[in-house]
């Protein structure tokens, strides 16, 4: 079979936008990213104290991210179900050899040194993760059967269970969430949703017995910080000061006086958000998370517009995933959740985290552009 | 197969559009809860965070107001703040705080109560506020500490203003001193004023006025970083500086009189009868206050209370004595009064007395007797008989009432610390105290001034005062004035005038110090040595107040030597008897006869003063 791709699906449209589109991206996605971003670099400016390099730094990252976006975009999304199996051995191998690694070092070990470049290999399991579940229902039929939905979970608790084992429970939550939602997407059955619900709650003390020390310390915490207010809980109670005293208004850019008084610990990284509310207050709030709702949203009408199974199930989970990054990052900031090192998607500081996503929205738009034409 | 897999894909298409929709609606409630969660701590809790995040930032910082100063009636500074360096230690700063502070040791002289201080201070502070280790530094420990600061971060000098007394050892008794600040003492005052302070007053006027001198806090607003550390200073309140207190003593008087009272134990309190002024207050001996300041090391401060004389304790108002001869003007005059004797009346003494029905003999000092006696003479000589015979026909009841109303037996309410009220006995008291009636022979030797008797040496001033002034009463105080600081002004501290003492005639007031005049300047006066060179007439008693066998100050009796059992000296007196411009009440412990050792005081002291302030050719 012939096939040709084309861009058409969206109405033309003029100038720039045509030529976004010509280079296989969604003008609205790239454009609310590049908000998103800005509104970033802003906020890092003020939450670095001003400091010129971190923003010459996080720039560059950005730049990076967004090329690796670009590029991904120009794969077509054929080849992603090509490569997902396996990109998914290769990273679980990794994941494996980090943790031997880890046994002859000491304490968490996440990073794989190359020399010349070191490499995080649950990061690129935040992606081979979902492309795999995908891959796995792609061909088959959906609803998925008991026995395939039984095999995707396995599936999903591999890689979980390795991160976990680093430790590192934030980002094997998030595998296990955007692994999920490839799940929830192809179909599984509402009451047996419901029931895997249950389950999991009923689980939570089991998950307690495997926790490490600081781990449960950290739920301890988030359970009552005021327990402990200089040691671990105070990150949340500051985090929790900064939010709370920007008010409606906020303080103003540049004058967080939590921030800018080194009250806020990790203010540049995880705790960003914070240093937004004290600054913009809950009107900044609202349209900062206006701005990711949006980019949800339009990633999961890319994907209940994408042509196959792979693309559709692949394009729902990235979007929800990237949600539960926002949910996760402020939820623990603002103290509805316990503390785990989850950054704020897109505005933290750090360049690894912020690559993967951007590569999953380069996934997104080849998967919204690449079309097949169907003969009518 | 083809066929179900092509139904399956529409199939897959509606239900993934399903649960794209339920995901949608599933953002919208994790994006709300959010919202909820940030609007609650936002909006609803706002002034809360709001409060704690000005809490994190803004610090209060109190500035210690300057102490006011002490000058005396002339403006003579009897105390005044002198700037020293002390050594402050941030701990925060410091890596190991033990190492910092031996190897400190190595450099200055550090005391184990230095460290002691030290550790107790460093457990209730403030992050990032110093605390001092060594205070007083001299210039050398300066120096040596400025060449070596680099070894020691987190260690700081800081210059602080310290109460300096210039004249040592001078008039320590009235002003006393102030000293580091107690915990007892923090629970009394209002600690919110000393947050900046390190010392308060702890005895004598620095103590009665602390309030005053000590003024009002200053503070500063500050914004602070996480390390505490002063970023700007936001607001600034500057503390309003102690009032100063200008005293009614006479710097110099005071000082004549403690050389005139040489090597001798004892007490001196000279007064300015129609204010109640008081003009010097000697306690005998003296002892440094600047010691105190800096807290007196405890091996001076155990020399201190080893020393026999007990130097600390205040003579002048906490020394209770038997007041002996000195009392017989008192009782003259209640007799006088009472009508029990007339003005002129004589009584013959034959050297001893007799009550009606007992054996026992009531001794004159003067085995041979003085004779013929009226009140002049009884004066004069000092005759003890005349009073026996007095006191008998008074009663007890009577002599209680009439010395009530000099004060015996009260405080006085003097301006300063450490006052003791005497002891005035009455059948009441002896009852209360002792469970036993009164016997008359109790009212014989209470006519002399002896027995259960204790006046402390002020009281007798006071009540020489009131001779002096023929029965007008002032309460004696030492605080002339006060200046504010700030406003400049000078607000004098009123004459408090007490209820007159009033005679049914103003005769008997003349015929008693017509007595106290012949003590001084009669032929067979008991102070008559000082009298024959005066310019001015003086009024005076004379008293020998017996110490063995008698009820006083237990305290005493224990550390009793051969002289310790020798009578103490008593003298009375004021000057000049027209126009009364000073009086003086002078106990020399045992120091034996008034006329020959207290009286010679009291001319020196009253000669000074008069002659500096009067001329000499005051009359």
């Amino acid at each position: 079979m012939a096939r040709t791709y084309a861009n058409d699906f969206e109405p033309q449209e003029s100038g720039g936008l045509k030529i976004l589109q010509a280079i296989h991206l969604d003008p609205p996605l790239v454009l609310a990213l590049m908000l998103l971003t800005a509104c970033g670099l802003g906020i890092l400016y003020s939450a670095g104290n001003q400091n010129i390099d971190l923003i010459i730094r996080q720039s560059t990252r950005l730049i990076l991210a967004f090329g690796v976006m670009v590029m991904m975009a120009q794969i077509p999304p054929q080849n992603f179900k090509l490569w997902a199996p396996w990109i998914f051995l290769f990273g679980i191998i990794l994941l494996a050899l980090v943790l031997v690694l880890g046994d002859i070092g000491k304490g968490a070990q996440r990073w794989l040194d190359f020399g010349f470049v070191r490499f995080q290999p649950s990061e690129m399991m935040k992606l081979a993760g979902p492309m795999m579940i995908a891959w796995f229902f792609a061909d088959k039929p959906l609803p998925p059967g008991f026995k395939n939905l039984i095999i995707a979970i396995i599936l999903v608790i591999i890689p979980t269970m390795l991160i976990a084992r680093q430790p590192d429970l934030g980002t094997s939550l998030l595998i296990a969430a955007s692994g999920f939602f490839v799940i929830y997407f192809a179909g599984i059955k509402w009451k047996l949703l419901a029931g895997f619900g249950v389950l999991m709650a009923a689980l939570t003390p089991v998950l307690w017995h495997f926790m490490h020390d600081y781990q449960r310390r950290r739920v301890l915490t988030f359970l009552n910080p005021e327990n402990d207010p200089l040691g671990a809980g105070y990150h949340i109670i500051q985090s929790k000061i900064a939010i709370g005293s920007g008010g409606l208004y906020g303080k103003g850019w540049l004058n967080g006086t939590q921030s800018h008084l080194d009250f806020l610990p990790e203010r540049s990284t995880d705790f960003i958000f914070a240093v937004f509310s004290e600054e913009f207050g809950f009107l900044g709030v609202m349209l900062l998370l206006a701005l990711y709702f949006f980019i949800v949203i339009r990633g999961l009408m890319i994907a209940s517009k994408a042509q196959d199974s792979f693309g559709r199930l692949l394009a729902g989970s990235l979007s929800l995933t990237f949600l539960v990054y926002l949910f996760v990052n402020v939820g623990m900031v603002s103290g509805l959740l316990p503390v785990v090192g989850v950054p704020l998607p897109l505005v933290s500081y750090g360049g690894t985290s912020m690559v993967t996503i951007m590569a999953g929205f380069g996934m997104l738009m080849s998967i919204n552009s690449h079309r097949r034409l169907l003969r009518k | 197969m083809y066929r179900t897999l092509i139904k399956d894909l529409y199939m897959e298409v509606r239900m993934f559009k399903l649960r794209a929709i339920v995901a949608a609606l599933l953002s919208i409630v994790l994006i709300c809860l959010l919202l909820i969660r940030l609007f609650q701590l936002q909006i609803i809790e706002h002034a809360h965070f709001d409060t704690l995040s000005d809490n994190n930032r803004v610090r209060l910082m109190s500035t210690e107001p300057n102490r006011g100063l002490i000058y005396d009636r002339h403006g003579m500074v009897m105390a005044e703040n002198q700037p020293t360096f002390s050594l402050d230690i941030t701990p925060e700063e410091v890596t190991d705080l033990d190492q910092t502070l031996t190897e400190l040791g190595k450099l200055i002289s550090i005391q184990e109560r230095d460290i002691k201080q030290f550790k107790k201070a460093l457990k209730r502070h403030k992050r990032f506020e110093g605390i001092s280790l060594r205070s007083n530094l001299t210039e050398e420990e300066v120096a040596v500490l400025a060449i070596n600061r680099y070894r020691f971060p987190g260690v700081d000098f800081k210059t602080q203003l310290t109460r300096y007394y210039p004249m040592g050892s001078s008039a320590v008794h009235a002003i006393g001193y102030v000293g580091r600040i107690d915990e007892d003492e923090l629970q009394r005052v209002d600690s919110s004023q000393y947050s900046g302070s390190s010392h308060i007053g702890k005895v004598g006027l620095e103590r009665y006025y602390e309030q005053a001198l000590h003024g009002r806090l200053g503070y500063k607003k500050v914004e602070v970083n996480v390390q505490g550390r002063v970023l700007r200073v936001l607001e600034e309140n500057p503390p309003s500086p102690g009032q100063d207190l200008i005293l009614s003593i006479d710097a110099g008087l005071q000082a004549t009189a403690e050389y005139a009272m040489g090597d001798n134990s004892g007490a001196l309190v000279a007064i300015e009868p129609n204010t109640g002024e008081v003009l010097a207050l000697v306690s005998m001996p003296v002892y440094d206050p600047n010691p105190f300041v800096h807290g007196i090391s405890r091996k001076a401060y155990q020399k201190l209370q080893k020393s026999g004389e007990r130097p600390q304790f205040n003579r002048a108002l906490s020394g209770q004595y038997p007041p002996g001869s000195i009392m017989k003007p008192f009782i003259g005059l209640g007799g006088l009064v009472g009508g029990q004797v007339g003005a002129v009346e004589e009584m013959f003494c034959e050297g001893y007395y007799l009550l009606p029905n007992e054996e026992r003999k009531y001794r004159d000092w003067k085995r041979t007797g003085h004779f013929e006696t009226d009140i002049k003479k009884a004066l004069a000589e000092s005759c003890d008989v005349y009073f026996y015979e007095l006191a008998y026909r008074m009663g007890i009841d009577r002599i209680f009432g009439f010395l009530d109303r000099f004060g015996f037996g009260k405080k006085t309410g003097i301006d300063t610390t450490s006052e003791r009220t005497g002891l005035l006995p009455s059948r009441d008291w002896k009852k209360r105290e002792k469970n036993t009636i009164w016997y008359p022979g109790e009212t014989l030797i209470t006519g002399i001034g002896q027995g259960y008797m204790l006046a402390t040496p002020l009281q007798m001033a006071s009540a020489t005062a009131t001779l002096a002034m023929r029965g007008e009463r002032r309460k004696p105080h030492l605080l002339r004035a006060v200046r504010d600081n700030k406003s400049g002004e000078t607000l004098t501290n009123p004459i408090v005038e007490l209820p007159k003492i009033k005679l049914n005639s103003k005769w008997h007031w003349s015929r008693i110090i017509s007595g106290m005049k012949a003590v001084v300047h009669s032929t067979h006066g008991t102070a008559r040595a000082i009298g024959y060179d005066l310019t001015y007439k003086m009024a005076g008693k004379t008293g020998t107040a017996q110490v063995y066998g008698i009820a006083q100050d237990e305290e005493y009796d224990e550390e009793k030597l051969a002289k310790k059992l020798r009578d103490h000296a008593l003298f009375s007196a004021f000057a000049p008897i027209k126009n009364p411009k000073i009086a003086v009440a002078i106990i020399v412990e045992n120091g034996g006869s008034g006329g020959s050792v207290a009286a010679p005081i009291a001319k020196q002291v009253i000669n000074h003063y008069l002659h500096k302030n009067y001329g000499k050719n005051i009359r």
